[in-house]
């Protein structure tokens, strides 16, 4: 039961499908890659499932413990452990990082609950130490003026924070470069246990290097094409996609500029 | 620190203080306006002489004066000044105890928890229930230094040698129809006299309840500072949801003698049924700092441009200005520099909320004449909107003349995005709680510079704001 259960999920954007019966499923203590060409549907589908208002589900079922979540409003999904690490964070202008993580953590919190304040910045120092963020980084607006890295690793640190059951980072690797993927993919691999289920969305295999999958799903064209081990990740990397494609009886489409289909 | 921050320290939200007790008055001036209700008001209050003349002839000037319609909201028009009742008092003499304040007006201010927070940070406070102060105190230490606190009639009857010669000078009874209005008719607000030198560490404070339907609050308030004295002044107001409009017309006096320093601090939060058109202007002798934070929450129509005229070389003005306009709302507020020495400062900051149907505008007015020198006025506004319904504008007025003055103004309009709201959602917020951390993240620098204890109320307030306008 502990595991996202995705069944031929279908869902467009803008009246247009992305997502055209797509099944997966996560099981909670495993990490799974989710590769694909550019516009497979690779980041909709992370926005499907966070329930992103733009995305108009048309069919099909994700079940979060055995419980469908298509019809919860965003937060709901998160406090019940669904976590999105974005690949474009939003900029909170004057709301410093320690500030709304708080407010995240208060509001999982049953009615009149308190945070231990204390408590609070002793964890959150200690998950800043070991992203190598600087203290100072708590006073600083959210994502306000931050590098791309700098964004990445607060997305991290969000995530270290709030202790997911389930995360899916899109694309958490674009516009790192090498010393700030290996801190990020550090952050993710310490999270790693029986108590996460994490879903990492990558177009490149390199971010495999840091975080090695206990699966790996193939998109294309809005549906899981194929699934094998990490060796799957190396041949794609080699390869390319076009045989996979080829292989399902697809028609090989050219690349749509990167994050069209966002 | 999350243990005592999230407590209400100022009870100023409406549904607090959306409550009132049954009518029971010992002066009423009844409905209407003429020089017999006037009259009325001078023989109740004992008025000198000079008193009454000066009301009667504020009185012919506000009825001489039309409503400024031709540039203000055309919703002044619906304000029936022969509907309003002008004065309503239980009685004339303040108390220095709570014990002897009238019961239900004693619970009235406990509701608002006026005496316990006088008990653990303020200096002094007046609090004022519809036309009079019912109770008025500082700390004796305080007195001690010679500081005068006490109501406007108190002030203008026992010390009329420091009273008399400023009263009415820095807003003279014609400036606008609202400051005539007041003039002809004003009853409680403050006195305040801080002798040369003597810098207050705690702030003063005055609380201005209505508690009568169809009824004008007229406070008057004079604050003056000496030769290097320095003070902060506080002030709260709220009223009952009324069915009917309620009017809120205050005239706000500031004189900072030289190297004196003023911060006068307002949050208000009005029911919606109450109009709310003030008068505040300071005048700041040489090297004197005028400041005034203002926020403004709630009213159906708020109209307030605190000024400061900085008349002695090298004074320095400032206004911090924050306003939230929900549907049914028009803040419309702003601040006013009249640069009248040389090297001479002013700054204005100037930050808006419209909500749903929400209208807020910004109107500045810095003049610099010609003839002076070294003069610089820095203007940011800054207006946030939460709705595609939302409205936001500003009237900026800038004259700036002559060499080695300047003046910048930025403005900016922003939108709160769809993509960031979700983006809060994802971590777990509400709607609401995700608009009422934008809103206080945009409005978090101007915060910071309130005292504790109404920062930690403001945030309050503009999260049940927010509360109620998420559908």
């Amino acid at each position: 039961m502990s595991r996202i259960e995705i069944r031929n999920l279908h869902a467009s954007v803008a009246g247009r499908e992305i997502l055209q019966g797509l099944n997966l499923v996560l099981p909670r203590g495993e990490v799974h890659a989710l590769m694909g060409p550019n516009g497979s549907g690779k980041s909709t589908l992370s926005k499907v499932m966070a329930g992103h208002p733009d995305y108009a589900v048309t069919a099909g079922e994700v079940l979060l413990d055995g419980e469908n979540i298509l019809a919860m409003e965003p937060d709901e999904r998160a406090r019940k452990g669904l976590f999105l690490a974005f690949q474009y964070p939003s900029e909170i202008p004057g709301v410093t990082i320690a500030n709304f993580i708080r407010a995240a953590l208060q509001a999982r919190l049953p009615e009149g609950g308190e945070l231990d304040a204390v408590e609070f910045y002793q964890t959150l120092y200690q998950k800043m130490d070991e992203l190598e963020m600087d203290r100072a980084f708590t006073a600083r607006a959210v994502n306000d003026g931050f590098s791309g890295g700098e964004k990445k690793r607060n997305e991290i640190l969000q995530m270290a924070m709030l202790n997911p059951a389930y995360a899916v980072l899109d694309e958490t690797d674009s516009g790192l470069d090498i010393d700030a993927l290996r801190v990020v993919a550090d952050g993710v691999n310490r999270l790693r246990g029986p108590r996460l289920g994490a879903l990492v969305i990558t177009h490149y295999q390199r971010l495999l290097n840091y975080i090695v999958p206990d699966h790996v799903h193939v998109m294309v064209q809005g549906r899981i094409v194929r699934g094998g081990g990490k060796e799957l990740a190396l041949e794609l990397e080699a390869r390319g996609y076009d045989w996979i494609i080829k292989e399902a009886g697809l028609t090989v489409t050219p690349e749509p500029a990167d994050g069209a289909a966002r | 620190m999350s243990g005592t921050a999230d407590k209400p320290d100022l009870n100023l939200e409406v549904e607090a203080g959306n409550f009132h007790y049954p009518e029971d008055y010992a002066y009423d001036a009844g409905r209407g306006l003429t020089a017999e209700t006037v009259n009325y008001i001078c023989d109740v209050k004992r008025d000198p002489d000079w008193i009454r003349e000066f009301r009667l002839r504020a009185l012919e000037l506000f009825t001489k004066q039309a409503n400024p319609t031709h540039w203000a909201s055309k919703d002044l028009n619906t304000l029936d000044f022969d509907q309003i009742r002008y004065y309503l008092a239980k009685g004339q003499q303040a108390k220095r105890s709570w014990e002897e304040v009238p019961e239900d007006v004693k619970r009235t201010f406990e509701r608002l928890g006026v005496p316990e927070k006088e008990r653990k940070f303020l200096a002094g406070v007046e609090a004022q229930f519809d036309s009079e102060a019912a109770y008025s105190n500082i700390k004796q230490a305080v007195a001690d230094e010679g500081v005068i606190f006490v109501g406007s009639t108190e002030g203008l009857h026992n010390y009329p040698e420091i009273f008399r010669p400023w009263f009415g000078k820095v807003i003279p009874s014609g400036d606008n129809k609202y400051a005539a209005l007041n003039s002809a008719v004003f009853s409680g607000g403050s006195f305040i006299y801080v002798p040369k030198g003597v810098k207050l560490k705690h702030p003063l404070q005055a609380y201005f309840r209505i508690n009568a339907e169809q009824f004008g609050q007229f406070e008057r308030t004079l604050i003056i500072a000496d030769e290097g004295a320095e003070l902060t002044y506080m002030e709260g107001c709220t009223a009952p949801k009324f069915e009917t409009a309620t009017l809120h017309s205050a005239v706000v006096e500031l004189v900072a003698l030289r190297g004196a320093k003023i911060q006068y601090i307002t949050v208000q939060n009005w029911s919606a049924n109450v109009f709310n058109l003030v008068t505040k202007r300071g005048l700041a002798m040489e090297e004197a700092e005028i400041k005034w934070i203002d926020c403004n929450i709630g009213s159906r129509l708020t109209m307030k441009y605190p000024g400061v005229v900085l008349q002695g070389r090298k004074a320095r003005g400032e206004v911090v200005s924050i306003a939230l306009a929900n549907s049914g709302q028009h803040q419309d507020t702003g601040a006013k520099m009249i640069h009248a020495a040389d090297e001479t400062t002013s700054n204005i900051i100037a930050k808006s909320i419209s909500i749903g149907k929400g209208r807020a505008s910004y109107r500045g007015l810095v003049r610099i004449p010609r003839h002076l020198r070294g003069c610089k006025n820095n203007t940011v506004c800054d207006a946030l909107l939460i709705n595609s319904d939302s409205r936001t504008d500003t009237y900026p007025a800038v004259s700036v003349r002559g060499h080695g003055n300047s003046a910048q103004h930025e403005a900016s309009v922003s939108k709160v995005s769809a993509e960031q709201i979700f983006y809060m959602r994802q971590r777990g917020l509400t709607e609401a709680q995700a608009l009422s951390l934008s809103v206080n993240g945009f409005v978090n620098d101007l915060v910071r510079q309130f005292p504790l204890e109404y920062s930690v109320e403001l945030k309050r307030l503009i999260d049940l704001e927010m509360e109620g306008s998420v559908g």
